[in-house]
This record gives C-alpha cells, structure tokens and sequence, in this order.
C-alpha cells in the first residue's frame, strides 16, 4: 500500500539562515498512529506546517494521498485536519459557529448532524453557543479539535495536544485518537509526555537539529533499544561485585544491599547462569525484582547519544 | 471554485460586522448628521450653491466616498490583518482555498460593509435635504466599482501591516488627507490653478468627481476619465493582492 504521506528530501531554511530541517524523508502509512518526538526546537512543528501548507518548503517535495502539496494543494488539503499547538481561536465566535465556519473553509456543505456528533464526541455540545473567549484553556482546545474533525479528515495532525491539559481531558482525547484511528483516520501526533507516544503511537519518530534520526516501528524500539535490569535485595551486604560474578553485567546499589543485573531484552540474557553463579558464591537473597525501560529512558538515552 | 469556502468567509466577517453594529453603523450615521449640521446647515446656509447643486446637496456624494473608502479601507485590513496577529490565519493558510477565493470572501464582505454603510448615510442626507440622482446605474455602478478597490487596497494594508500602529498609519496619513483635498466638501474648481492642478493627482478627486457626475450630471473631471482612474486604481490592487498571494509575501513564512 503506497503511503499516505510521503515526505522526500525536504529541507527548510527560514529567512534567518536558521536550518530548521535538513533534507528529511519519511513516509507515514495509512491509519497508523504516528508519533514524532524531539525535543523543543527540534523541527517538529515546522515539519507538519509545512505538510499543511502553513509554511512554505525550501526543498523537497511532498505528496498526500497521492496529491503534491503544492501543484494540487487543494486535494490534498482536504484531506488533512490539523490541531495547531497554539490556543489560536477567535474570541467572539460561538463554538458551533466557529465550527460550522472550518467545515466550509474546507469545501464541504452543512452537516448540523456531523457537527453535533464531533461537538458531543468532545463533551463540547452543552457549550456550543457560548462564545469562545468565555471558555477555559481545556475547552478551547477541544474546540481546535472540533474545527480540525469538523471536514472529517483522513489525516489528522495533533501538535502537542496535551500540552498543558488536564488528566480528563487527555484520557477524552486519546480515546476519541483511537476511535479515529478504528474509523481508518491516520494520526500523527507530537507530544512531549513520552508515556502517551508509548501508549499510543504504532510507530514513532525522533528528530532532533532538523533531522530525522530514528523511525522505528513502537514495539520493535522498545524490543531493540529497551534494556531489562533484574534487581536482587540481598539477605548480606556485599563491599564489592565478588570476583567470581565479574563475567556478568553486575552494580552494586543501595550501599550494597542490592545487587543490579542490566541485560538486553534481546537473545539470551544469561539469567541461569548468573543464578547459579550467584549459588555457587553463596550469596543469598531476600526478593528480586525487574524493570524495563520506558520509551521516555530509549528518547532520552537516544538524544543525548547522538548529541 | 470553493464556494462554500468564500461563503464561510464572507459570513464570518459579516458577522463581526453586525457583531459590532453601534460602532459599524450607528457612529456613520452620527457622523453624517454631524457633518451636515456643521457644513450644510450652519455654513451652507452662507454658501452660494456649486453648478446649480445647493450645498448642502452637493456635499453628499462626498460624504459618501468618504465614508465609502475610509470604511472599505479599515474593514479589510481589520479583516485580514486580525488572524494574522492572532494566529487564527493558519486555519486558513491550511484550507483547499485559492488566494482568489480568500480575495472574494474577504474583499466581498468589506465591500459590501461599506457599500451598506454610504447607503445609510445617503438614506440619512435626505433627511435633511432633497437628493436627486441623475445616473442611478452609475451611482451604483462607482459605489460599488470604489468600495471593492479601496477594500482591495485596505487587504493590501492588512497583509503588510506588522502592528496596530502600521494598520492605522496609511488610512491617518494618506487616505484621510487625500479624501478631504479629493473635493468632498468643495468643487477643485473652487481652489486657486496651482492647486487645482496638484488636486489632479490625487486620485479620489476623480472618485468623487465621477460619483457626482452621477449624482448632479456634472462634474469637475470628464465622467470618462474619472471612470478610468477608477478602473486603473483597481488593476493596480489587483496585482499587488496577485504579487503578495505568488509570493507568499508576509503570509508565509
């Protein structure tokens, strides 16, 4: 299946001689859920403005559904909705008109029902005429989720969604992401709450200085980049790793009273051989626990790497 | 053609416009019975009549292209230059929207704004004295010829404006001088030769003198000429609207 989106040596170098992209291709394919990580300043933002015709490509092409973004822009926007990181909402306008208003912007007739599906499906419809300045910061970002669903779009760009949102609201969003998603809407999403891109995201990308460092199917990253470490609380302190355990990644922690075992999540992880080493020397414990890392530890680890 | 776009457009700014009816048409109509208690009845009961037109008459095709270009003016450029200072342009930069269909919804609504406005400032002149008018089509055909090329050049204004004070500094400057030196309240006729020639660069003055010469069926400038201006002022906008939307001008970064 050809991609949906199909990103090809783009670059972007603003007015400033800032290089705000270097020469990215990315492809994302059709109802996946996309996730792109970097950190603050990194092109993200750039990157879907430029996909939705906000800003303009120093190079590169870009195709939607087949569509070039510049030569036939008016298809290919049609296809997009897009959920800027910004509160930007006009003050006077009621909700359901601001709403009515991005549904003809986007080219399509009237559809109070459509309208009213996607103003209930965001808790939004008790307040579909109170005027927008007299919402709160929540609901005025459920209301740029509104105008961006009301063309209904098969590509829908969140940028930072979350970003300063309360735990209600975030859990309303990502269920109406996935209700999205079942429906066959592509989503790709920024977000700086790497949780939510581990939850939620199929696939996920990382840029970093404007370019494209890592695009890796979810669960293969975690599988490839997660490490496991097995924690053993000890019945004896231990000074120091006994000699007869240095062929084993081992640390000591908590002044001793623990011993750590890192390991790949991959192939063997030489757990019997470290449990009857750990025999042998006669060393003893209480309780063991182990722990995986997050993709928030992979990011982390990923960005100061190639920094 | 995104019609439904232009419409959405197009409604969305009239409805700030009926949002903010005191200020839109209230403050017009205030203004005109001003004007008409100052110039026509407390000084143009000491005027002369200008060609046969009694003063008080022949100050309201004037008042009209006054009211006509500052308000196409400031519309469209509030119009356009407000989502851009709030950021509510992206929504429109990201729509299957041509510049033209933008053009349309936003130029259309300023104009017809404007055009709403001279007509209520007409139905409020003859309140207060007898208007006749000679060239109806023609009337009609300038008013409306006017309010789209000054709500083209206040679009302009709106895309170059980088803040309040610049939005403001073109209509201060330059519109408002050029209006009450443009003939509103006298004929260039009136004023000494030297003026009278200077007055001819001065664009509004054939505005005003073609909206006259449908009014009274004469005029200071041949009603010939005064069309053609009219009509060279709306190509000039016209491909700079056309430049700022090819190049993506102060829209897109």
């Amino acid at each position: 299946m050809p991609p949906i989106i199909s990103i090809a040596n783009l670059s972007k170098v603003y007015a400033s001689g800032h290089a705000a992209l270097k020469t990215i291709s990315l492809d994302i394919h059709k109802g996946e859920i996309f996730a792109l990580l970097g950190p603050n300043g990194a092109g993200k933002t750039t990157l879907i403005s430029i996909v939705c015709g906000i800003v303009t490509a120093s190079e590169g092409s870009i195709h939607v559904d087949g569509h070039c973004i510049d030569t036939d822009y008016k298809a290919a926007r049609r296809k997009i909705g897009l959920v800027p990181q910004e509160l930007t909402t006009d003050a006077f306008e009621t909700v359901w008109a601001t709403t009515g208003f991005s549904r003809g912007l986007f080219g399509l007739p009237p559809d109070p029902a459509h309208i009213e599906r996607v103003l209930r499906d965001l808790s939004l419809w008790d307040k579909k005429d109170s005027r927008i300045m007299t919402l709160s910061g929540g609901m005025k970002r459920r209301v740029l989720i509104a105008k961006a669903l009301a063309h209904e779009p098969q590509i829908l760009f969140l940028d930072e969604p979350t970003a300063g949102v309360d735990v209600a609201l975030r859990q309303d969003m990502w269920r109406l992401v996935r209700r999205l998603r079942d429906q066959g809407v592509t989503i790709i999403l920024t977000t700086h709450y790497i949780d939510e891109a581990e939850e939620m995201a199929d696939r996920v990308g990382v840029i970093r200085n404007g370019e494209i460092i890592l695009v890796e199917d979810k669960a293969e990253l975690m599988r490839k980049l997660g490490k496991k470490q097995l924690t053993l609380h000890l019945d004896a302190p231990l000074s120091e790793v006994p000699p007869a355990l240095s062929g084993h990644d081992l640390e000591l922690a908590q002044g001793g009273r623990e011993l750590v075992y890192t390991y790949d999540t991959k192939g063997d992880a030489g757990l019997t051989g470290l449990l009857a080493d750990l025999a042998r020397s006669g060393i003893g414990f209480r309780d063991l626990h182990t722990s995986q890392s997050s993709l928030e530890d992979i990011f982390v680890d990923l960005v100061k790497e190639r920094a | 053609m995104n019609w439904y776009a232009v419409r959405a457009l197009y409604r969305f700014e009239m409805a700030r416009f009926w949002r903010t009816a005191l200020q839109s048409i209230v403050a017009p109509v205030i203004a005109t019975a001003l004007y008409f208690v100052v110039f026509g009845a407390a000084i143009g009961s000491r005027m002369a009549s200008v060609d046969g037109v009694a003063y008080g008459a022949f100050i309201v095709p004037g008042l009209m292209m006054l009211s006509l270009l500052t308000q196409s003016i400031a519309n469209a450029s509030f119009g356009i230059y407000f989502p851009r200072f709030a950021g509510t342009i992206y929504e429109i930069l990201s729509a299957p929207v041509s510049p033209l269909e933008i053009v349309l919804g936003y130029v259309g609504a300023a104009a017809s704004k404007s055009i709403l406005i001279a007509l209520i400032i007409l139905a409020t002149a003859t309140l207060f004295v007898p208007i006749r008018i000679e060239h109806p089509f023609v009337m009609v055909g300038f008013l409306v010829l006017t309010a789209v090329t000054f709500s083209l050049f206040g679009f302009l204004i709106g895309l170059w404006a980088d803040g309040f004070e610049r939005l403001q500094l073109v209509p201060l400057l330059i519109i408002t001088p050029l209006t009450f030196l443009g003939g509103s309240f006298y004929s260039i006729d009136m004023l000494p030769p030297v003026w009278r020639t200077l007055s001819l660069a001065n664009p509004v003055v054939y505005l005003i003198s073609g909206f006259r010469w449908a009014f009274f069926g004469n005029s200071d400038v041949s009603i010939g000429v005064s069309l053609t201006m009219a009509l060279v002022f709306l190509a000039l906008c016209l491909t700079g609207v056309t430049w700022i939307f090819r190049t993506g001008y102060r829209l897109k970064s």
